[in-house]
């Protein structure tokens, strides 16, 4: 096989000299917590690796996970697709299709197996026979097991392969499954959110690169250096809610002044994710900082817990006569106390995977 | 064996079938299928909407103040539209006003979609289909600066430059990992650009790549993000504060000016990059005049990008409102979303069952029953289709028909309207651009019109947002900084039952929204989408949809590489996510489901 562009490469051309590169890969070293001695180790494989082959698969869902994917600003999505991974299959952006695009998953299974990454988007639905959703004349369930048979892990995009997301939110009519309800016996990494961050999206591939693993898992199967922390725990405007400084209405003196969305519905204080830390877009603002809360839409499950207007807890009918001092201290109260009974239960799942440390083995992918 | 249909086509599928599936560079999941005759000419095209997902189904019993949020979840490649969309359904349902700053913020985010999608569009999903990536090696990078150069002042076009982008594709090409490139078409006759067009194409197409990402960025400050940007009933979330402490905690004056610098490279990189490039590739493909379909025939837009907050009449609509039949451009008709006669969609040749199938329904009475069956003349299995049978059901979209006709929407619909209407802000550019390329006006009607009528609008979008940028400057500097109406907030203030409809033109057409609300809740949702109307498979009466129209007496190069097929169909951006969530509003039909 010919030469390929590496990292080294992609950052040379991009102007950057080979000491700004080695300073670039201690601070990565750094950044994710590692020793300096894994400064050299990630220097060595962005200057060698050759691309790995990624087929990305799509099932019953919207795209937006792509969407986010091309967002992303470092890296930028161009080097990702040219220099780092091979997209070999992704039905949003490849060139061929029909025949000439199912036979690249046939040849890529033969040639690479067991070496290549199945990224899934979207997830398959089991009712009608699976042909609510259908690829090639088949279910997409069969396109999805067949592709993941010969594969090194599962990338769940998004929260429609994590949970299920919105197809799947009651009734749930066409059965729409989750990836690791189909998906039994492979490592998956689920990258829940409703889309995902792009920079999250792209930070978790260039980790599996990079490392040459998959990330550290929480219990749940999601990156703990990106879902490790709540919203609430690195909100902007947390000082707001210990100060029982609250939006009490849409476009009131509070909003204007980028008070705490809690009594607004938000639900920063029980979603994991790194929004208001790496932050949208380039870091341009996320939910809670152009003044709506947090959804929640990389929970499982997030559809079905009530009214995105409604609080985390269900103390919500504070009489209009209250002031807002009154209403902060009582909001602030019931919040104290649902998110140290948390942080209890925190400790207590922390303890259960240290005696556990059953996914472990998962992380050799 | 031919039929001819009422909308007049001449169906022939006596000749040798040819299938697509999947069809990529859209989103979601379709089929196609057609026949060539003995010339390698479509005689019968077929289209089939392979992917369904029932939201109107969980929108029942929920918040209406939260369908925004599930309804943008019906596509997040044209984000934003349906919650749009939806907001703007209920509070017509609940009568709620919004303020003008609301308007002016939620145009521009509507605007951001249409310039951001239609520039991806033409560059990732569509460009492909015209440009030659492995012809761009053998270009000379003097010559494609010489031609980048004469057709545009965007500075990135030195001979270094362009040398520089040719040897990473030729890298990427000799690596021998095509990556999304693999298997593509090319050498195909039909792609006739000499290496240096496309060169500059492929090398704009990187550049798109790496700036469409800066677009969105408008709604990540307004929305708070990109993808699915947050939307509010009564106004938008954002507070505005320019004067006062804690400006930084809401939108002020650096996030304007943010929104501002970035309207302003909108603006430069479509005027100077997406338009030239695509004036420069049409004036290869002059003689490819296929495509036409329904455009020259039926087209309707709903109109959208109200001037002043709280107004649908028509004339306060920036893009057009109207329909066109039976290619009658001297009469434009009125559209009434609320009346029961005009738009109906019908199940004949869909997965789905009415009680009555001779009959359409109006959305408000609109019944989904799923119901996947094959015809009798199917090849291959119920999980292993190998050639479908159109006269039976086929396909998981809905046929809307408006007053009976099958019409064509989207950026060419709008376009022809106001150019019919004689609307000087479309009428001018479409006369320029016919004027340069030296055609007549019946070239609109074509794939690649319709490839035209997006640029268009896409430079006219991004300009657009300018001025409602201005315009909300305006009202602040006059002293008002509502963003929000929380009057109608509380359900408490709402009558126990309203009925309402939302509309907006998302960038691949008209999109409608109709929702019930009683006691509070949802009681029943629809949502009538562009890609139902283009996509659309037969009515009772043998109409063909607006793909299958326009893929009819296209001829093939290659009849095992399906290139044209794959360009007059992305010539529309399908969505099939969009086109095909459509669910009853009625639960109960949904015990024929079958759990595996």
């Amino acid at each position: 096989m010919a030469t390929t562009e590496t990292f080294y490469e992609v950052m040379r051309r991009q102007g950057i000299t080979r000491r700004s590169f080695l300073k670039f890969c201690s601070l990565t070293a750094t950044a994710l917590g590692l020793e300096p001695v894994f400064a050299s180790r990630i220097a060595q494989a962005m200057e060698t690796k050759p691309r790995t082959p990624v087929l990305w698969l799509h099932g019953l869902e919207c795209t937006c996970c792509s969407e986010s994917f091309i967002r992303s600003a470092h890296p930028l999505v161009s080097d990702v697709v040219l220099s780092m991974i091979s997209l070999d299959y992704d039905d949003t952006i490849m060139v061929s299709a029909g025949h000439q695009a199912e036979a690249i998953l046939e040849d890529v299974r033969t040639k690479y197996k067991g070496n290549y990454i199945l990224a899934v988007e979207g997830n398959p639905p089991l009712n009608q026979d699976g042909m609510s959703c259908i690829i090639g004349g088949r279910p997409f369930v069969e396109q999805l097991k067949e592709v993941a048979a010969d594969c090194k892990a599962v990338i769940s995009w998004g929260s429609c392969a994590s949970w299920g997301c919105v197809q799947a939110a009651h009734p749930n009519p066409t059965q729409a499954t989750p990836v690791h309800k189909v998906i039994t016996d492979k490592p998956i990494i689920k990258v829940p959110g409703c889309p995902p961050i792009a920079e999250v999206m792209t930070g978790v591939i260039t980790y599996m690169l990079t490392f040459d693993r998959i990330p550290e898992l929480d219990r749940q199967g999601r990156p703990k250096m990106f879902y490790g922390q709540r919203i609430h725990d690195k909100c902007y405007r947390r000082p707001h809610f210990d100060a029982g400084q609250f939006v009490e209405d849409w476009d009131d003196e509070g909003a204007r002044k980028g008070y705490c969305l809690y009594k607004m519905g938000c639900k920063g204080p029980t979603t994991y994710n790194a929004c208001s830390t790496v932050r949208w877009n380039n870091g341009v603002s996320f939910p809670i900082q152009s003044g709506h809360g947090c959804i929640g839409c990389s929970e499982d499950g997030f559809w079905d817990k009530g009214s995105f207007y409604h609080h985390v807890t269900n103390t919500h009918g504070f009489g209009i006569e209250a002031n807002a001092d009154k209403v902060g201290i009582a909001a602030a109260g019931t919040v104290g106390a649902a998110i140290t009974a948390h942080a209890a239960a925190s400790a207590i799942q922390r303890i259960k995977q240290r005696s556990g440390e059953h996914h472990e083995e998962n992380d050799k992918a | 064996m031919s039929v001819q249909t009422p909308n007049g086509f001449e169906l022939d599928t006596s000749g040798k079938r040819v299938v697509v599936d999947p069809v990529t560079r859209i989103e979601g999941h379709m089929r196609c299928e057609v026949n060539l005759d003995e010339n390698n000419v479509i005689r019968n095209a077929v289209s089939t909407g392979t992917m369904w997902r029932g939201l109107e189904v969980i929108l029942r019993g929920r918040d209406p103040r939260d369908a925004w949020a599930f309804t943008e979840r019906i596509c997040g490649v044209c984000t934003g539209t349906h919650a749009l969309t939806s907001v703007r359904a209920v509070e017509d349902a609940l009568g709620i006003q919004i303020p003008e700053n609301a308007n002016s913020i939620r145009n521009i985010m509507q605007l951001t979609l249409q310039a951001h999608d239609h520039l991806v569009h033409f560059y990732h999903l569509h460009a492909l289909d015209w440009v030659d990536v492995v012809s761009a090696l053998k270009a000379d990078p003097k010559a494609t600066s010489a031609l980048a150069q004469s057709i545009s002042d965007w500075p990135l076009s030195s001979p270094g430059y362009f040398r520089d982008v040719q040897n990473r594709i030729k890298r990427f090409v000799e690596s021998g990992q095509l990556g999304p490139f693999t298997n593509g078409y090319w050498g195909n006759p039909a792609y006739k650009l000499p290496p240096e067009a496309n060169l500059m194409a492929v090398t704009h197409y990187l550049e798109a790549l790496d700036f469409q990402k800066e677009i969105v960025k408008i709604h990540t400050i307004y929305g708070g993000k990109n993808p699915h940007p947050n939307w509010l009933v009564g106004g938008v979330p954002c507070a505005i504060n320019v004067h006062e402490a804690g400006a930084v905690g809401a939108v002020n004056m650096e996030r304007l000016n943010l929104v501002s610098s970035i309207i302003d490279r909108t603006i430069e990189f479509i005027d100077k990059v997406y338009l030239p490039d695509l004036m420069a590739i049409a004036s290869f493909y002059k003689d490819w005049t296929y495509g036409g379909g329904l455009s020259s025939q039926s087209v309707l837009s709903y109109g959208d990008i109200p001037d002043r907050a709280n107004d649908s009449s028509a004339e306060n609509q920036m893009l057009p409102r109207g329909a066109i039949i039976n290619g009658n451009l001297a009469e434009i008709h009125d559209v009434d979303l609320r009346d029961p006669e005009q738009i109906q969609e019908f199940v004949t040749h869909s997965w789905f069952s009415y009680e009555d199938e001779s009959r359409g329904l109006h959305p408000w009475d609109g019944v989904t029953n799923p119901n996947f069956v094959l015809g009798p003349n199917t090849k291959g299995s119920k999980t292993r289709i190998q050639e479908i049978d159109e006269n039976a059901k086929y396909s998981w979209i809905k046929a809307p028909r408006w007053r009976g006709h099958a019409m064509e929407v989207g950026p060419l619909a709008r376009w022809v309207i106001g150019y019919a209407q004689g609307n000087p802000e479309f009428k001018e550019p479409v006369e320029k651009v016919l004027t340069d390329l030296q055609l007549p006006v019946e070239a609109l009607f074509s794939t690649l019109g319709r490839t035209a009528a997006r640029g268009l609008e896409g430079s006219w979008a991004a300009h657009k947002m300018r001025y409602f940028q201005d315009k909300l400057m305006a009202s602040l500097k006059a002293g008002d900084s509502n963003t929000a109406n929380v009057d109608k907030w509380d359900p408490k203030t709402w009558p126990k039952q309203a009925k309402g409809v939302g509309t907006t033109e998302a960038p691949r057409g008209a999109l409608g929204h109709w929702v019930v609300i009683e006691d509070g809740k949802i009681q029943n949702y629809q949502a009538v989408v562009p890609t139902t109307w283009n996509g659309s498979p037969r009515d009772p009466a043998g109409n063909i949809g607006a793909f299958e129209a326009a893929l009819m007496n296209t001829p093939v190069a290659k009849a095992e590489e399906p290139l044209e097929i794959l360009r007059t169909l992305h010539s529309f951006d399908p969505c099939l996510a969009c086109s095909t969530h459509v669910m009853s509003p009625d639960g109960d039909e949904l015990t024929r489901v079958k759990v595996r």
